[in-house]
């Protein structure tokens, strides 16, 4: 009798689990724009600065190839395409920012900043930087916990 | 009088620059003036032609580059791309194929071909089509030698075309537009203007709205193709005009389209007729 109940109960709550987690994280077709900010969270969680720091530089994030920050002049090559980053969370406020990450053309109509969590609408979209056609599902260029990390890591640019 | 002449001076150049530059925010094209072996004079900077309308000035790419850079193309000797225009120099006189025949059996010494590439893309009235300068060399390969089509993009073409553009450096690039080669022409522009793959990046988000500006570590030109087939530091080769195209793609994120396909021959028409007026380079230096 014991185990099973053990049983029952792990899988029950293992069930809540994934249902919440379900809950609260929020797929890219159902982000609601309100003037182009968003004001929960993406991943239900806060972000991690430190962890937004990196997704700036490399990878799917590289927000210095068209930014500048100043607190980040620790790394080469800044790039000039956008505005500097300095001081951005005394422009906007995190649900702003929070939108403009995750869909920037909602807020600037036509602009060149990449939508970094939408999987939609887009011509010939490629397997990465392979050029191959994209075989499968498609993933948003950041998962809602590295938006999440990366506007954590933008509210703390304060000041010019 | 009541302004020294310091601030005069930087109040003048401040209008200057709001006057002739209203797009550029980085820094530019430098002042640089290019002349290929002491001798040949090359046009890196002119008005646009009418047909264009995103820029005011024209520049070549070369003028983006770094002064190192720059001096690799300057003089012959120090372009590494100078090994492969002689490699096709011989290959130009070698027969290959049935009947027996080379490049040279038709056309002489290759600087009877002084000014052909500046003219290509160009429509081709006996097969009603657009034709790229590598199309045409393939063409007369396959049917008049008798020989098998060389890999589009590959070294034998490359070092082919690069040969070409050599005896046509100095000249302007002057591919025709107008008449059958509209509609082709028509499609390019489409293509420079749409928004491909994850990154939904056009070329002109690029190199009509950014040129000048820095993207990482790269300086933005205007993408010209004056200076095809250019031999890149990064890759230490000869690149064919194509094979950036497809690289500037697949950076994008996007599927890429391939070597030769129409829908590249139809860009590199739009794209080479917005350098209209810039001098041939080829094969230039490019990082
Ligand atoms: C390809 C270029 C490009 C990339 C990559 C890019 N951005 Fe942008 N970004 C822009 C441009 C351009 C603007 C200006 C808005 C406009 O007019 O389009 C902008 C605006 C912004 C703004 C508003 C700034 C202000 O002060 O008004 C924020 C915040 C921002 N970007 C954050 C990011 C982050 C974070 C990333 C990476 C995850 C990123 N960007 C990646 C081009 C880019
Ligand atoms: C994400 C930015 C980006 C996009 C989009 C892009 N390019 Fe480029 N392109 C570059 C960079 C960076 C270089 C190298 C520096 C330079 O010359 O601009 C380059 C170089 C070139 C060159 C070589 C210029 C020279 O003088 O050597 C050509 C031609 C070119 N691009 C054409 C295109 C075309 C056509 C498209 C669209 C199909 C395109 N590019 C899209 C970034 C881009």
């Amino acid at each position: 009798m014991r185990p099973v109940i053990g049983l029952t109960t792990g899988l029950v709550l293992g069930l809540v689990l994934v249902t919440v987690v379900a809950a609260e994280s929020v797929t890219p077709g159902a982000v609601v724009f309100v003037e182009g900010a968003v004001e929960r969270s993406l991943s239900g969680k806060p972000g991690n600065p430190e962890a937004g720091a990196l997704i700036m530089d490399k990878g799917a994030g590289n927000c210095i190839a068209c930014h500048q920050v100043t607190g980040l002049a620790h790394l080469q090559w800044h790039g000039e395409i956008g505005p500097s980053l300095d001081g951005v969370a005394e422009r906007w406020s995190e649900a702003e920012i929070r939108g403009i990450v995750a869909d920037a053309k909602v807020m600037f109509e036509g602009s060149m900043m990449p939508s970094f969590y939408r999987t939609e609408d887009f011509i010939r979209i490629g397997d990465a930087f392979t050029g191959k056609p994209l075989e499968g599902e498609v993933q948003p260029l950041l998962s809602a916990q590295q938006v999440e990390d990366v506007v954590a890591y933008l509210m703390t640019l304060r000041q010019e | 009088m009541t302004f020294g002449p310091g601030i005069t001076g930087a109040l003048c150049v401040a209008a200057t620059l709001l006057a002739s530059a209203p797009v550029l925010a980085g820094p530019g094209p430098d002042d640089d003036e290019l002349v290929v072996n002491g001798k040949i004079v090359m046009v890196t900077e002119t008005s646009p032609p009418a047909h264009v309308e995103g820029f005011d000035r024209i520049w070549s790419g070369w003028r983006f580059r770094t002064d190192e850079t720059q001096a690799m193309q300057m003089d012959d000797f120090d372009n590494p791309a100078t090994l492969f225009v002689e490699a096709a120099a011989g290959v130009w006189s070698m027969a290959d194929g049935s009947a027996g025949k080379s490049c040279a059996s038709c056309h002489d010494d290759v600087s009877t071909m002084a000014g052909v590439k500046a003219v290509y893309p160009k429509w081709n009235r006996a097969e009603g089509e657009v034709r790229s300068i590598e199309m045409q060399v393939n063409d007369c390969r396959t049917t008049r030698m008798g020989a098998e089509a060389w890999q589009y993009d590959g070294g034998e073409m490359t070092n082919t075309v690069a040969l070409l553009a050599s005896v046509s450096r100095g000249m302007p690039v002057n591919v025709a537009i107008d008449g059958p080669a509209r509609e082709t022409w028509e499609r390019g522009r489409e293509m420079y203007y749409t928004r491909f793959g994850q990154l939904e990046l056009s070329c002109a988000n690029c190199h009509e709205d950014n040129y000048g500006n820095m993207i990482r570590a790269d300086h933005l030109s205007q993408g010209h193709t004056n200076g095809f087939p250019a031999y890149r530091l990064k890759n230490t080769r000869l690149n064919s005009v194509h094979s950036r195209f497809n690289g500037c793609v697949r950076d994008t994120r996007a599927h890429t389209f391939a070597p030769g396909s129409p829908e590249f021959v139809a860009l590199e028409l739009y794209v080479a007729s917005r350098g209209n007026g810039l001098s041939i380079e080829g094969p230039s230096v490019r990082n």
